[in-house]
């Protein structure tokens, strides 16, 4: 076996044991759409991210936590500090105990996690007819497809096929495993004003909502893409270096 | 240890501290003139590669263990603080996260190495074992540090794979709440999973270091596995192999630094991104990619031990006598077994298929209820299928310790005995192919028709098989190629 071989092997290997082998969820096609964020060098799109955040903030944000993001986080998308106080302010927050051993009320600051919609699971779940809206701070990585399953969801509703049977206060949705949901559609054509002039569409609400829970999820995505790079050439200049010496080296005993 | 000749120092330090403690000279012996077979290929490497994994795993992993907090309440928020909070925490997640599966590539790619090469013949029985009590401690290792983040598929895992132990009669229960510390998976279960997890990886190191204290008695083999015969057949392992081995580093360093820079959630699973809840079972539980092979061996068992699959297992034994018992046995039971054996090997191989086959159908269940086929006695399952199936995933991983009795052929290396070869690359196939079928849906299909299960059940049958019948009987009956001369007169040839 020389080590071509063995690298094919691995390689084959890899990719069939791979958990992501092309397994999409159990529901319909998922959309595939290409993103900034994708590829080697990919980034995550300032503008998308500030617009997705302000999907998630004015509709998301109603029923789905996401708790282990902080306002402070919000520089990544291009805020100032000036700015992310403001949106952190607009929040109250019990804080306490107090001097007086009492609770209180103060506005948010930026070294807070994001306001959660309800005080616990029991009560997303009762306010949701019993079905639990999930914490966002990771769900593109939490399913199968990311940042093209959220997209595949909020684009994927529509009317059940014949014979299919839709339960009260249920929704079809072609993608959903099982394609029926508890969410209502969340999103309706010119329901977010947008500051630039990014189409205030459905399909585009999708795409930067998702892309600012890509960017949730893996707030690090871009350093970590640079580092890669920089690890990498250097390991290749290092082991160019020491094929150079290896084979010096042996070529000597011949 | 090193208290043998004492190498000479120019530097008056290192001489001064070699004089009172000859560690210099240990490591000049060792690995400076420590002669070392010419003809190594690059499955070589994998030994020092998976050292550097060791090390970078408890480096990595002593770092984390300061900022993670093993609470069942705050252990998933902390895992997701390292990642987001802690400086270059992401980093060293992602590198000790892969870095497991890398360890595990590493550690699969010398397991084989050393099959293919019969690195575990005669006189490094010992040096296998001790390599075998590694790869066992790597897997305890690698699944209590699965259920650390606490995330919904390792809490699940640990119970999927501490139910295990439920099977075995009498203890098993008791077994089960030993492990977990309850009688599920909860905050003991955590608690005593960080503790050993953080414990075990220095027992490997102390393990290795036996491991290779061991290789540097009686050597390496290498791909001819013919004997070292004079010093033309060596090369001081450094300059040669230090250069070499670091050059093989670099390559598999490479593919890790793509991986866990690139595509750091590759061996992930969604469920592991979702904290731990006990009352929300997930659809598919899947262990860790490197425990699927005996995952699906586990499954593979859909049905027990009744009088028929017995009857079958005894013929096989029977037919197996003369192979394990050697042609000079003619007294006692095990020679009138031997001499069954030989008379009648094949009417007995084909009866134990149709017992075999009868056995299995009797338990296979039809839809519309009973049993596909009904036979007296059938209902008579001495060894039910749960059981079954944990004692031969159990078996499968132990089975590895006897291979040097399992296989006693004369000549080590694959490229001298064609069936060898053949039987060996098959299994590593086997091997790939019920990883595969370990990581689908129980009930999946090939193209739609071809149930994984079967395939998972042949692959089952392959692996014992190749263990407990094919190694034994090319002991005895596969016939050699011509073997070289020497290690030196090889290479010159070539
Ligand atoms: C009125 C409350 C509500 C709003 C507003 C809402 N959701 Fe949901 N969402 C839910 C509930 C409830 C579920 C759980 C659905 C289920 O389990 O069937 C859910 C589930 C989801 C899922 C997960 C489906 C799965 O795989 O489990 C996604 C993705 C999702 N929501 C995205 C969004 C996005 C993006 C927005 C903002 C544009 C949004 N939701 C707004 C209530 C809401």
């Amino acid at each position: 076996m020389t080590i071509k071989k063995l690298a094919l092997v691995t390689c084959v290997a890899l990719s069939v044991l791979s958990p992501l082998s092309a397994r999409a969820a159990e529901g319909g096609h998922l959309p595939k759409l290409s993103w900034s964020f994708e590829g080697f060098a990919g980034t995550y799109d300032r503008p998308s991210l500030q617009r997705g955040f302000k999907v998630y903030r004015e509709v998301c944000a109603a029923c789905h936590s996401m708790d282990k993001v902080y306002y402070r986080d919000l520089t990544a998308l291009g805020y100032n500090e000036e700015q992310i106080k403001a949106v952190a302010g607009e929040y109250t927050f019990i804080d306490g105990p107090n001097d007086e051993g009492d609770m209180f009320e103060r506005s948010g600051r930026p070294s807070d996690p994001f306001k959660a919609p309800y005080a616990n699971r029991e009560q997303a779940m009762y306010a949701n007819n019993g079905a639990y809206p999930p914490d966002m701070s990771l769900l593109v990585k939490a399913r199968h497809g990311g940042a093209n399953y959220i997209y595949g969801i909020l684009t994927g509703y529509g009317h059940a096929p014949e014979g299919h049977e839709v339960p009260e206060g249920k929704h079809w949705n072609a993608i959903m495993p099982g394609h029926i949901i508890a969410m209502a559609p969340p999103l309706q054509d010119g329901q977010i004003t947008y500051d630039d002039n990014a189409p205030q569409t459905v399909d585009q609400y999708a795409k930067d909502v998702a892309t600012f829970l890509t960017w949730a999820s893996e707030p690090h995505m871009e350093e970590r893409k640079r580092i890669g790079i920089t690890a990498f050439l250097f390991l290749l200049v290092f082991t160019g270096v020491m094929y150079t010496v290896k084979k010096k080296l042996w070529a000597k005993l011949h | 240890m090193g208290s043998g000749q004492r190498a000479e120092f120019k530097n008056p330090v290192v001489s001064w501290i070699d004089e009172r403690l000859p560690v210099f000279s240990l490591m000049q012996k060792e690995y400076g003139v420590f002669p070392t077979p010419r003809n190594f290929n690059y499955f070589w490497n994998f030994g020092a590669i998976a050292m550097v994994m060791l090390i970078t795993m408890i480096v990595s992993g002593i770092v984390l263990a300061m900022h993670y907090t093993p609470h069942a309440d705050y252990a998933f928020s902390s895992v997701e603080r390292i990642m987001r909070d802690v400086n270059w925490g992401w980093m060293l997640r992602y590198i000790h996260m892969n870095g497991a599966s890398f360890f595990f590539i590493a550690v699969y790619i010398h397991i084989f190495r050393g099959m293919y090469y019969g690195s575990y013949k005669k006189p490094r029985e010992l040096l296998w074992i001790l390599g075998v009590i590694i790869y066992l401690l790597m897997m305890a290792t690698a699944f209590m540090g699965y259920t650390l983040p606490w995330s919904q598929m390792g809490g699940w895992a640990a119970t999927v794979i501490s139910g295990f132990f439920t099977a075995i009669p009498v203890v098993g229960d008791m077994i089960q709440t030993l492990l977990l510390g309850g009688f599920s998976v909860d905050n003991p279960t955590l608690n005593r999973f960080f503790s050993l997890h953080y414990l075990l990886p220095f027992v490997i190191f102390a393990v290795v270091f036996l491991h290779v204290w061991a290789l540097h008695v009686s050597g390496s083999n290498n791909p001819l596995g013919i004997d070292v015969k004079s010093s033309q057949d060596t090369l001081p392992f450094h300059p040669y192999y230090t250069m070499k081995d670091t050059f093989g580093l670099g390559v598999f360093l490479l593919l890790y630094v793509i991986v866990t820079f690139f595509f750091p959630n590759i061996f992930a699973h969604p469920d592991h991104f979702v904290e731990y809840n006990p009352m929300v079972t997930p659809p598919h539980i899947v262990p860790e990619w490197y425990f699927l092979p005996f995952y699906a061996i586990l499954r593979g068992l859909t049905f027990g031990i009744n009088p028929y699959i017995g009857l079958s297992l005894v013929a096989m034994v029977v037919v197996m006598a003369p192979i394990y018992g050697g042609p000079d046995k003619k007294t006692g039971l095990c020679g009138l077994l031997c001499a069954l054996g030989r008379q009648f090997a094949l009417p007995l191989l084909v009866v134990a298929g149709i017992f075999f086959a009868l056995g299995y159908l009797s338990q296979v269940e039809k839809a519309s209820g009973g049993a596909l086929l009904s036979l007296p006695l059938s209902d008579l399952v001495f060894i039910n299928a749960k059981l079954a199936g944990v004692l031969a995933m159990f078996g499968s991983v132990i089975l590895l310790v006897f291979i040097p009795w399992l296989d006693t052929h004369p000549v080590r290396s694959a490229r001298f005995r064609p069936l060898f070869k053949w039987a060996t690359l098959v299994l590593a196939i086997d091997f790939v192919v019920l990883g595969y079928v370990g990581m689908e849906a129980a009930d999946a299909a090939l193209f739609g028709v071809i149930p994984l299960l079967w395939i998972g059940q042949l692959g089952t049958g392959y692996y014992f098989a190749y263990f407990l019948m094919i190694l034994p009987w090319l002991s005895r009956n596969e016939k050699a190629l011509p073997l070289p001369v020497s290690i030196n007169e090889a290479v010159l040839k070539a």
